[in-house]
């Protein structure tokens, strides 16, 4: 289970570097539920990639296949046809058990509720991971971390004692400790007001920045893909569109674009 | 409100199908018992019935007292003149005169072949036809003649001897052969639990039994019309003063009476233990009910917001709680019906003579199970029905489901804590008892010291859950901890789990320690005193011939025979025994110290010895004349010469066999002690059966065999009661289970969680098991404290009456019942670490 040294690297004194490199790649991917008149193909052969240092978000409309590509992609959820990568293993030919240990390893996840356990403090959420691995977490990366994210007075709190934005920043903090090849967080401001909503869509930006990791952000909201430095939008299990440097007028005029294009086809 | 309660229980069919179970169980062993008792006492009075039907009046043997009636010494016997003035009285249709005792047979091995209290011997009655209906002959012919025996058909299967063949059986004296003449069948309840039937003709069993020409017994029928009550009367006109009459109803009553109070009070011993299974089920009701209230708050908000009442929440409940009683209640009776016809088979596999019989299933029985089963499922369920009321409306509009904070325990503890206290107050004032006398207080102390315990225990189990979670932690970092935590999450749901096992264990440790002592303590008490290396007596308990020491002290190898033989007296109108031996001898097979005086004074009729006691209660001194009046009716007043300890084997009264002979009926030894030759006594027994002929009555013991004797019965009862308490242990593990699987189901996207971020399916089955295990063994530990405690305590009861008892701790046996609540603890993970294991990761995540 060894990683690659980009992977390891601590923020770099000259940001870029590692960059570009392929995080995960989907070639061909399908996913089809259902068999005969049943049949629904949730993703029809979709080819994307996401590259180090990226923070990619994932748009479209309910049914679209956006929650299913990342679930496929993270190695959650079965496919149908096609390959997927995560940093240079394929995830086809494993078993439950290695998938586990992909996921452990090299993979971080940011649900829209319900990140954490109710009884381990903060710190202890954040450093499962590595608990479940047997690794010691590094205690620099953690601190930077936990710096990033404005926890530092935080850690020893339950996350009953949590506001909605902390507990989804100790959600990222968890997803960040191992150094995973890639995140993915699905729909992670669902559940918060705007104000918290927006300060976690910062840590995000930042943490992909200054920590240099990859993200790929399932959402529904304009706003919050404008925080990303991509948009792939998804229709009927199709990537139809890419944006870079997005903005949410932009975005929200691409969204209403579709819509129309929906509903008049 | 009563469709939300239905849809609601169908809908959580899986989840409550543990507390069905724990609620179906518990009625079973209520409706069972109930069923059970029904019936026994219905077969017993059917056969009461069947024979007592023709019995107008009954004469037995009684009312006669030693020298109260000088009459009573010239008292008639029972003989043929008396048969036959009954015979011509008006009304009567027949007498059937009986005789009758122990007859033990011996089987290939020259060992009985009934059990000891059941080997029956009796005569043989033809009536006009030949035949005797009360034995009717199934092979071959009755008895007709002195040399001949007819047996039941298992007893002769153990003897080997075929009709024709010959049987060798022993009565009170030597071994005798007979020739077997037939096979009979007999409903005597005796001979069915495992005793044997001998028929002899009426000449040889007046022999064998009694005197010549005397009956022990007669039955009157009466011809048709006849009233029973005037022809008791002159039925008891003609009869000696020391036999007694009664009517056939009288009879009839006086047996109902006796079956009745039988099995009432197997009824009532047999509902203890349901009740504590019913008892252990609460805790699982309210489990479960509690957490199915907490997993559907937001469903109860709704329907507050929408306009129910708390007393409509309440009620909605509370139905759901009765419709699952009454389910699991209507299966429970059912499937007691099948307890009930088990109960049977194992209570008499040990001992108990039950007749069989139909299942009598009354609609007493069947309201009362089924009444028990929703009471106590509706009561247990009534604490959480109250939370659920609590639960306000706005919840349901709560966007994050949040653990409600988790309530104070200040107040339950406090509770705890003074019940806690209460109880282990009274079992130490119990302590300072020496005798039954506190038996009300140690009733009360216990149950004080249990329920306080249990209030205590979500206190309890949290030192309990970090000392055993860092065991846990050792085995497996992750899934250790994860348990720990959950462990801790919920401590009433722990507790609650705990104390179900907790009280079946207090019990069974409390009980295991109880009977362990005392059979220790028995040990010290049996061969106390006997410095004997065998003791020879007889399996009929109609004592042993007198030639039997003279033979066996002949024999080489035998370095002293000592026969012992007692007879009983009044003095002072208090009843006593007097005990009389060859005192020269008594030294080498007894310990005997004394405190004045010298055995070797006790001799001929005039002269005793006392132990301390008998003579401190009594007034005694060395010279004094003891009183004595015998039960033949004549009096002697010897002198006490000389006093000794207390002493097992000597008792309380010492005599030459001079004062005694001329007062007992007949000359018999209770028993006979043998101290073998040095280097002689490993095949000693078997020589000495085979001196004495291959009897069967003959018991020859060793030291040891005298000391197992006693211990075994001890174990009988213990066997049982683990046994019976099983059921609540069984019921205690299905709480273990439930809880387990509710908590799974509860922590469903938790554990999808944990699966995505990279925990393996091992180690969620092994995060449930180390949870199931906590809990068991919290359990467990609590469960043998409080047994070992309340043993201790209530052990000091016994310390006047029974001062060989000392408490011991049985560590083997605590260690087993430890293991095996381990063992109970992996085995109630299973199912639900499978299920926890199986949960599809995404699904899991989404679930609500």
């Amino acid at each position: 289970m060894s990683h690659s040294a980009a992977a390891h690297a601590l923020p770099h004194p000259h940001p870029g570097h590692g960059r570009g490199a392929v995080a995960a790649r989907a070639t061909g991917l399908s996913k089809v539920y259902g068999q005969g008149e049943t049949r629904v193909a949730a993703l029809d052969a979709v080819s994307v990639e996401f590259r180090r240092g990226e923070f990619t978000a994932i748009m479209g409309p309910s049914g679209s296949g956006k929650s299913t590509l990342m679930h496929c992609m993270a190695g959650l959820d079965s496919i149908s046809s096609g390959s997927t990568l995560i940093g240079d293993t394929e995830l086809g030919s494993l078993g439950d058990r290695q998938l586990t240990r992909l996921r452990r390893d090299k993979v971080g996840f940011v649900f829209q509720a319900f990140n954490l356990l109710p009884t381990l403090t903060a710190l202890e959420n954040i450093t499962l991971p590595m608990d479940i691995a047997g690794r010691k977490p590094d205690q620099e990366w953690l601190g930077q971390i936990v710096t990033t994210l404005g926890l530092s007075g935080r850690l020893a709190h339950r996350p009953s004692q949590l506001s909605g934005g902390q507990q989804q920043r100790v959600a990222v903090a968890r997803a960040l400790t191992s150094k995973p090849e890639i995140i993915f967080a699905d729909e992670p401001t669902g559940n918060l007001d705007s104000r918290s909503g927006a300060e976690l869509l910062g840590f995000l930006h930042e943490s992909v920045r200054a920590l240099e990791q990859t993200i790929v952000m399932v959402t529904h909201d304009p706003v919050a893909a404008s925080y990303a430095d991509r948009v792939l939008f998804l229709a009927d299990g199709r990537i139809v569109d890419e944006m870079r440097e997005p903005t949410a007028d932009a975005v929200l005029d691409r969204m209403k674009a579709f819509d129309a294009k929906g509903r008049t086809s | 409100m009563f469709r939300t309660a239905l849809r609601n229980l169908l809908a959580h069919k899986t989840r409550l199908m543990m507390t069905a179970l724990a609620v179906l169980l518990g009625t079973a062993f209520v409706s069972g018992t109930l069923v059970f008792s029904d019936s026994v006492g219905s077969a017993f009075r059917d056969r009461m019935s069947k024979s007592l039907g023709d019995v107008a009046v009954s004469v037995t043997a009684g009312g006669a007292r030693p020298g109260t009636d000088a009459e009573a010494e010239a008292a008639r016997p029972l003989d043929d003149r008396v048969v036959d003035s009954i015979r011509a009285l008006p009304g009567v249709a027949a007498v059937r005169p009986s005789v009758g005792g122990a007859a033990v047979i011996a089987d290939k091995g020259n060992n009985p072949a009934g059990s000891e209290w059941g080997s029956t011997g009796a005569n043989y009655v033809p009536g006009a036809n030949g035949k005797d209906s009360r034995y009717p002959i199934v092979k071959g012919r009755g008895p007709a003649a002195e040399g001949e025996i007819v047996l039941d058909a298992k007893t002769a299967g153990k003897t080997g001897a075929k009709v024709g063949g010959t049987v060798r059986l022993a009565v009170d004296g030597p071994v005798m052969t007979k020739k077997l003449v037939g096979i009979a069948e007999t409903d005597d309840p005796r001979v069915s639990a495992g005793g044997s039937l001998a028929l002899f003709d009426t000449a040889t069993a007046q022999k064998l039994f009694g005197k010549p020409g005397e009956f022990s017994e007669l039955v009157v029928s009466a011809t048709p019309g006849t009233d029973q009550q005037k022809l008791t009367a002159d039925v008891r006109r003609v009869l000696p003063r020391s036999f007694e009459a009664q009517s056939g109803k009288q009879l009839a009553a006086a047996e109902s009476e006796m079956i009745d109070e039988q099995t009432s009070s197997i009824r009532k011993t047999l509902l203890v233990f349901a009740g504590i299974s019913l008892f252990v089920g609460v805790f699982i009701i309210a489990n479960t009910f509690t957490m199915l209230i907490a997993q559907r708050s937001r469903e109860i908000a709704l329907l507050r917001a929408v306009g129910a009442t708390r007393r409509q929440v309440v009620r909605s409940v509370l139905i759901e709680a009765g419709l699952l009683g009454l389910t699991a209640s209507v299966v429970g009776f059912v499937l007691g019906l099948g307890v009930a016809t088990g109960l049977r088979s194992v209570l008499n596999a040990t001992g108990a003579s039950l007749p069989d019989g139909p299942l009598v299933v009354t609609p007493t029985a069947v309201l009362s199970a089924l009444g028990v089963g929703v009471v106590v499922t509706v009561l247990a369920a009534w604490l959480p029905s109250r939370k659920a009321a609590r639960i306000a409306p706005v919840e349901a509009l709560a966007a994050v489901d949040q653990a409600p904070a988790p309530r104070g325990l200040v107040l339950r503890n406090s509770l705890g804590a003074a019940l806690t206290g209460l109880g282990v107050a009274t079992m130490l004032y119990v302590t300072t008892f020496k005798n039954s006398s506190g038996m009300q207080y140690a009733m009360a102390g216990s149950a004080l010291t249990l329920a306080g315990v249990i209030v205590l225990a979500p206190l309890l189990s949290r030192p309990f859950v970090h000392l055993f979670g860092r065991l846990a932690i050792r085995l497996s970092a992750v899934s250790g901890k994860l348990a720990r935590q959950n462990a801790l999450r919920n401590p009433r749901r722990t507790a609650a789990t705990a104390s179900a096992l907790m009280i079946g264990l207090t019990l069974i440790t409390g009980l295991t320690v109880a009977a362990v002592s005392a059979d220790r303590g028995m040990a010290k008490l049996g061969p106390q005193d006997l410095t004997a290396d065998y003791k020879v007596s007889s399996s009929s308990y109609q004592g042993l011939s007198p030639e039997i020491a003279r033979t066996l002290a002949g024999q080489p190898g035998v370095d002293a025979a000592v026969a012992l033989r007692t007879t009983g007296f009044r003095t002072d109108d208090h009843p006593s025994l007097a005990l009389a031996t060859d005192v020269a001898a008594i030294a080498k097979v007894a310990d005997v110290r004394m405190v004045s005086g010298s055995l070797s004074d006790v001799r001929g009729t005039s002269a005793v010895a006392v132990s301390e006691t008998f003579a401190k209660d009594r007034g005694l001194k060395a010279g004094a004349a003891l009183p004595m009046s015998f039960y033949d009716g004549k009096k002697a007043a010897p002198r006490v010469v000389a006093v000794y300890r207390d002493n097992d084997v000597l008792g309380s009264v010492l005599t030459a066999p001079a004062l005694l002979n001329p007062h007992m009926d007949k000359v018999r030894d209770d028993q006979v002690l043998l101290k073998a030759a040095p280097a002689r006594a490993k095949d000693l027994p078997a020589k000495i059966k085979e001196t004495l002929g291959g009897n069967p009555l003959i018991k020859v013991q060793s030291q040891d065999d005298l000391r197992r004797a006693d211990a075994g019965s001890i174990d009988d009862i213990l066997y049982l009661m683990y046994g019976l308490l099983g059921m609540a242990v069984v019921i205690a593990v299905i709480g273990v289970v439930n809880t387990l699987a509710m908590s799974v189901f509860e922590r469903t996207r938790e554990i999808g969680m944990l699966r995505a971020i990279g925990l393996d399916r091992r180690e969620v089955k092994r995060m449930v098991r180390l949870e199931s295990v906590m809990i068991a063994m919290f359990g467990a530990v609590l469960g043998v404290g409080v047994g070992v405690f309340l043993a201790w305590s209530g052990g000091h009861l016994l310390r006047s009456s029974f001062p060989q008892y000392a408490m011991v701790v049985p560590w083997g046996r605590i260690g087993v019942f430890l293991l095996l609540a381990l063992a109970v603890g992996v085995l109630a993970a299973v199912w639900p670490a499978r299920r926890a294991a199986k949960l599809d990761t995404l699904e899991a995540i989404g679930a609500q």
